[in-house]
């Protein structure tokens, strides 16, 4: 159904779309998917740009609230250049991907037990839900006490954001594999084990992969608190950096890191989920 | 399956036996090993120092008026940036110009991990409660904007020749037929964004400037390295999230009979 009102809304934004065919069709409409929502897109920064210029040009706001254009733009080419960027990136991916990993071993391992068996369900689930209400962000301080501010405290806070949704989604994608299924792995007599392998694992992985997504991403967002927090290299420790000597530029460029980080996994992990729901049958 | 008024299982006895088994068990071990002084009581104090920390802090009215503070902080923002949210998010959703031009910078802004803006925000708007709510209002607009930017634009066709049919002016279909059909993701927006304005509190409480309000509980404890109260605050922290999530299920639940399953 969902598709149904994008196509509509589509028709209605493109004008009837007669179907041509040929090289001069097919180009045109490339350029219409292609480059015409970009170039729509470009509007709002090519009215934004000349203001900025203006205004710091003639200096309508200090230059530590609004730097020029050419500084963010230098900032950027020198922080490159002398490879300064490419090292706190570096530390910040290599601290996400260690947390993630043990987060992922963690929720993993949790998420099977509790969706396995309604024992361990019944005596584990209550306790972690009561933990899992309180943000990640919330426990740094409690964590910075237990663990001091060094990269154990990092790569731990990391960990548990990433555990959280990744156990409960593997849970959740355990117990609701169809019966139907399970009773097909009856009739074919398979072994616990075989019944696992074959019928649960798979029934579960498309929840087990959303899982997988939302820990990433609250890897990431815990990844910039901690290192707001206590950090001498890293993103984070970039945007505080900047703040504290208000050099704008920096902090500005950090951000965009972050962001356009945060964009490439997103993307590629919402790819391979879709690649993963497609096999399914809407039975259940 | 025994279900509850707002559809969500009842627990079996034998559940909630097992269920407090853990938690009862930890912290009965908690008891016995910050008494029988294999920890560091800084690290572990006693849970009965805990409560009678509890105690004091509620009995003074201070932690009251650090939530009211928090909740007051919270709840501001979270007007202003909802507001504003649902305001561009129909601007987006029925100007298909506005949507063209500006949807992908929204988009684009929500790749950046909230806490990333905390920086910014200070350098333009300082350390002091404008600069926070400016900071818990930039959360709760972001998923607004795009819950209510996707309501509209999934507004079913039949509907729309509908209010065709009745030959509705532009206003009567924003009210009349937008709005209603966009209701639900418009309130699945707000309930993301009570979720984000509250982590966005903690945030802006933790990381600018410690003032009043329970984050800055938590923070002035943890300098001070009193544990029993940094426990006692991240336990309220939590709690009022869990409160105002579980406030947002049954008003979704509410406003929305047709979304009952």
């Amino acid at each position: 159904m969902t598709s149904q009102w994008t196509i509509g809304s589509a028709i209605a934004r493109n004008g009837p779309a007669v179907v041509r065919t040929g090289r001069l069709a097919q180009t045109v409409r490339w350029f219409r998917r292609g480059v015409v929502p970009w170039l729509w897109g470009l509007v709002f920064p090519a009215v934004l740009f000349p203001i900025w210029l203006a205004g710091s040009h003639w200096g309508w706001l200090p230059e530590q609230i609004l730097p020029k254009p050419a500084d963010v733009w230098g900032t950027l080419l020198e922080m490159l250049r002398s490879g300064e960027l490419k090292a706190h990136t570096g530390i910040s991916l290599l601290r996400v991907v260690s947390g993630f990993v043990m987060g992922t071993a963690a929720g993993l391992s949790l998420g099977a037990a509790m969706g396995l068996s309604r024992t361990t369900d019944d005596y584990v689930r209550p306790l972690f839900t009561a933990i899992a209400q309180v943000p990640a962000l919330a426990w740094i301080p409690l964590a910075m006490l237990l663990l001091g501010i060094g990269e154990t405290l990092k790569i731990v806070m990391i960990a548990v954001a990433a555990c959280i949704p990744i156990a409960m989604n593997t849970r959740a994608g355990i117990r609701h594999v169809p019966r139907e299924f399970v009773e097909v792995g009856d009739t074919f007599k398979f072994s616990a084990w075989q019944k696992l392998r074959l019928v649960v694992l798979p029934g579960a992985i498309p929840s087990i992969f959303t899982g997988l997504r939302y820990g990433l991403t609250h890897a990431w967002i815990a990844l910039v608190s901690v290192e707001l927090v206590a950090s001498s290299e890293g993103l984070g420790y970039l945007l505080v950096w900047g703040r504290q000597m208000f050099w704008l530029d920096t902090v500005l460029v950090a951000m965009i890191v972050i962001g356009l980080i945060g964009f490439i996994t997103d993307t590629l992990l919402a790819v391979i989920e879709q690649h993963l729901q497609r096999w399914r049958i809407d039975g259940a | 399956m025994a279900l509850d008024a707002t559809g969500s299982e009842v627990a079996r006895p034998v559940a909630i036996c097992r269920g407090l088994a853990l938690p009862l068990g930890l912290l009965l071990l908690w008891e016995v090993s910050s008494h029988s002084g294999l920890f560091n009581p800084q690290f572990l104090p006693p849970l009965e120092q805990v409560a009678t920390t509890a105690w004091r802090e509620w009995a003074s009215g201070e932690m009251l008026s650090d939530l009211l503070i928090s909740l007051r902080r919270d709840l501001s923002g979270f007007a202003i940036g909802t507001g504003f949210g649902v305001a561009v998010g129909l601007l987006l959703g029925l100007s298909p110009v506005f949507d063209r031009i500006f949807t992908p910078w929204f988009n684009g802004l929500k790749q950046i991990a909230l806490l990333a803006w905390i920086p910014l925000i200070s350098i333009w708007f300082g350390f002091d409660e404008a600069a926070k709510i400016v900071f818990v209002a930039l959360a709760a607009a972001i998923p607004v904007i795009l819950n209510t930017l996707e309501g509209i634009r999934l507004t079913s066709r039949k509907i729309l020749e509908v209010g065709d049919v009745f030959k509705f002016n532009r206003r009567q279909l924003i009210a009349l037929v937008y709005l209603p059909s966009a209701l639900p993701s418009i309130l699945t927006g707000l309930h993301l964004a009570l979720i984000y304005s509250w982590l966005a509190t903690i945030g802006a409480e933790y990381f600018m400037a410690a003032g009043q309000g329970i984050g800055g509980l938590v923070i002035a404890g943890r300098e001070r390295f009193e544990m029993d109260l940094v426990l006692l605050g991240i336990v309220v922290l939590g709690l009022v999230g869990f409160v105002l999530d579980r406030l947002a299920n049954w008003l979704e639940y509410r406003l929305i009979p047709w979304g009952r399953s």
